[in-house]
């Protein structure tokens, strides 16, 4: 219980000046496409240089935290995720702001966010050692059997075909092959320099996402009576909180799954929110509900995606390993204060480490008071005018993908992905699956690769691969995750 | 007629000589082929904090990232796209690059770029898990010597510092074993040692300094000519018998790209080390756990064209 005693220091007036800051600032960075959670954070590691190390971690622990949430704004109202974390947000809350119910679902976002997030802190504060002996005990193995279990829930992702959702799936996992490849430096499918250092994950989700948008957009603009009215219909902050707490299902399953994925080191926070999602699904007595804007589906994503950010520090402080890459990049922001991860860290720098951890906390808190406030003026963008919104959205899309790394490359990239992606859309395929595709794709090959060549040098790929508890375990969830699948699209088919 | 043009050409030299002295009038790039937040990109922020100062460039640096395959990608656009106007320097790694460019499929070779100065160099060293059975290079040569090609270790990756190391040591030792790449770069290839993926690893000296005090790891060698600071209790291959010397430490400086004028050239090549030099500097980079050698234009020429030598000739047969 120590970490009560250092509370004080985050209570100072600078403290929470920079806390304040943080999360302000960091909502609008993640609202912004493009400003993911590891560029803001890098971003503010050079304004930390002259600051106290309590300081300077405060700060970046407030944007961290805020970021992840506010990537949920731009995900619920424009349908464009602000980072990978956010795309399971799109699928329900953009549904929900269709039907004027924006104001509800950044609400519902927000709170399943502090509660995710303030649970995944607990874990790092009470069980930190037995964590950092779980993430360590996952090998190449289990990474690639986990990304597998990723891809089964494409299926599910799809609301109308398992097959189209399974194709978008490949067109994901084939443009994630694209470029260098990672072990063997062979070129890969290059055939245009900007793509020389492959598909850029920003750039690409931004693109299939908000073009398609932009393009619908506009056509719809040409003519008065096409365009869309969307009413903001007020809700009460009240009632926000009743229903959070009464979808207790979802609340439970995207905040546990959220705060184990964040555990293992490279998977990060990326698929949380997607397998939350998922799961959530399964066990709901309502699936057919999940997709047309059902609360549970919000709640089960945004609690899992903040969930993780506490857990994802956990083989960072005690390991010296970043779980994700924005943990890579507040590892740089520690280093720069001469403070070296560890398991010993907690012991040598109670007076730095506590606060920091402390202020996530505090930083949960102010997260949701000022989400909801931002949510109270921001679920009126979904009233400004479509032409003029599909304008700043554009402006916004190549902004994000040109910020990522400087680079007009990533520009043409999101374009043509975005556009290929408005012609799939009218064919039923959608982006959700297509972007998972995109990040499973090299987590499996690499992990695939790497622990075939460990296998030579063993028993065997198969041995490697398939015995011992974690990957019979792991593969069993593959098994049921498909098995249940196709049980239940036979049995619609069977009702129907 | 004479006297005119001898006008001329004062007042065009006079002309040409206040815009160099005026270089730069604008900010400076920095192109980083690796991510945010890793070890070169970390260190070429600390490197440039005091360029902004009047008796530096009297300009900030600002860093850019293009990171991909190891850095070949920012190199690429290094050598293809940066302006040639001393507005964008790049950061180099040797022998990340110039083994790169002798395996081949890239844009660029030693030819391409123009050094300025050098920062730092981070030596590779052997690492092994905390608990491992391994406490010195005999023993690890030993096992691998009873088991061809069975002592898995791991790295950053292909044609990078610690993939030179591994050849190297696998060349003195006269052994064959297993090295393993890794796609998450150092702190990937660390996190198999630390959880017992691979039995052994090949990693850089400033995050195994790290992960050793965090008692993570036990050193066992470190691949330069001498000992190092940080770690004066851990002795060379050469003291342990392994013909290896310092090929594989990472160099780490600026650059720019060929056809830069030569007065920006010089400009940069007195000022940038005088940079690192700077107290602030070197105050970070040890409290960052990062070995700091400056080098000037001159040496790193040097180094750069012995580099060339030695690594053609290790990867003759790859």
């Amino acid at each position: 219980m120590d970490f009560i005693f250092y509370f004080g220091e985050v209570f100072t007036f600078t403290s929470m000046l920079l806390l304040i800051g943080g999360t302000i600032g960091g909502l609008i960075m993640g609202a912004t496409p493009g400003l993911s959670p590891t560029m803001t954070v890098a971003l503010l590691i050079p304004f930390t240089f002259n600051m106290t190390p309590v300081h300077g971690l405060i700060l970046l622990g407030a944007a961290y935290t805020s970021t992840v949430a506010g990537g949920a704004v731009s995900a619920i109202l424009l349908k464009i995720p602000g980072a990978p974390a956010n795309i399971a947000t799109t699928l329900d809350g953009n549904a929900m702001a269709r039907k004027g119910e924006g104001a509800k679902a950044l609400q519902l976002s927000f709170i399943a966010s502090l509660i995710g997030g303030i649970f995944g802190v607990f874990l790092l504060i009470f069980l930190t050692p037995v964590l950092a002996k779980m993430a360590n005990s996952f090998g190449y193995s289990h990474t690639f059997w986990l990304a597998i279990i990723g891809v089964t829930v494409i299926g599910s992702l799809e609301a109308g075909s398992v097959v189209k959702g399974l194709l978008s799936g490949c067109i994901g996992m084939w443009l994630a092959t694209i470029g260098f490849d990672d072990i063997q430096g062979v070129k890969r499918f290059v055939f245009h320099p900007a793509i020389a250092g492959g598909v850029n994950i920003i750039p690409a989700l931004i693109g299939l996402f908000a073009i398609p948008q932009v393009i619908t957009m506009f056509a719809k603009g040409r003519f008065q009576n096409d365009i869309e009215q969307i009413q903001v219909k007020k809700h009460p902050i009240a009632k926000a909180f009743q229903e959070v707490f009464s979808r207790k299902r979802a609340l439970i399953i995207g905040t546990s799954i959220g705060s184990l994925i964040g555990l293992i080191p490279g998977v990060g926070g990326q698929i949380a929110g997607l397998l939350a999602y998922d799961q959530a699904k399964k066990f709901s007595p309502e699936k057919k509900k999940f997709g047309t804007g059902h609360s549970e589906g919000v709640i089960a994503a945004e609690s899992a995606n903040n969930a993780m950010v506490g857990p994802s520090l956990v083989p960072l402080l005690t390991l010296s390993i970043p779980g994700s890459p924005t943990a890579a990049v507040l590892l740089g922001g520690l280093i720069i204060h001469g403070i070296f991860p560890g398991p010993t860290l907690f012991q040598q720098y109670p007076e730095v480490i506590w606060p920091f951890i402390n202020s996530m906390l505090i930083g949960q808190i102010l997260m949701c008071i000022f989400g909801i406030y931002i949510a109270s003026l921001a679920a009126r963008v979904a009233q400004v005018p479509q032409f003029i919104m599909a304008a700043i959205v554009l402006g916004l899309a190549a902004f994000g993908s040109f910020a990522v790394q400087q680079s007009m490359g990533d520009v043409y990239v999101m374009v043509v992905l975005g556009t290929m992606m408005y012609f799939l859309e009218r064919f039923g395929f959608s982006a959700a699956p297509l972007v998972l595709g995109l990040i499973l794709g090299p987590i499996a090959e690499s992990n695939f690769v790497t622990g075939s060549l460990i296998s030579t040098a063993q028993n065997g790929p198969f041995v490697y691969f398939f015995t011992g508890g974690l990957n019979i375990l792991l593969v069993s969830i593959v098994i049921l995750s498909v098995g249940f699948s196709i049980w239940s699209e036979i049995n619609t088919k069977r009702q129907s | 007629m004479k006297k005119i043009i001898a006008a001329l050409a004062v007042s065009l030299i006079g002309i040409s000589g206040v815009a160099k002295a005026e270089y730069p009038e604008r900010p400076v790039l920095l192109m980083i082929p690796y991510g945010a937040g890793g070890a070169t990109d970390f260190q070429a922020r600390i490197a440039t904090i005091p360029a902004g100062n009047d008796d530096m460039l009297g300009m900030p640096v600002a860093i850019i990232n293009k990171p991909g395959a190891g850095g070949r990608v920012g190199w690429n656009w290094f050598a293809n796209n940066a302006e040639k106007d001393g507005y964008t320097m790049g950061g180099y790694n040797v022998p990340h690059f110039i083994a790169q460019s002798i395996k081949g499929g890239v844009d660029y070779s030693t030819d391409s770029f123009e050094p300025i100065a050098n920062w730092g160099s981070d030596p590779a060293v052997f690492v092994v898990g905390k608990d491992s059975n391994f406490n010195s290079m005999s023993d690890v040569v030993d096992f691998a010597k009873a088991n061809p090609g069975k002592l898995t270790f791991s790295g950053a990756g292909l044609f990078v510092g610690h993939h030179i190391a591994a050849l190297q040591i696998e060349k003195a030792a006269g052994v064959k074993m297993l090295y393993i790449p890794n796609k998450s770069g150092g702190a990937g290839a660390m996190k198999a040692v630390i959880s017992g993926e691979v039995l052994a690893g090949v990693n850089n000296l400033s995050d195994a300094f790290r992960a050793q005090k965090a008692g993570t790891i036990k050193i066992l060698g470190v691949a330069d000519l001498e000992r190092n600071a940080f770690l004066p209790d851990v002795p060379t291959m050469m003291e342990q018998g392994l013909d290896v010397d310092n090929t594989s430490v990472n160099f780490r400086g600026v650059m720019v790209p060929k056809g830069t004028p030569q007065a920006v050239i010089d400009k940069l090549a007195s000022v940038v080390p005088e940079m690192f030099k700077h107290k602030r500097v070197a105050q970070k980079m040890k409290a960052g756990g990062s070995p700091m050698k400056i080098m000037n234009r001159a040496e790193v020429l040097d180094m750069w064209a012995k580099r060339q030598t030695t690594l053609e000739e290790l990867l003759k047969g790859l």
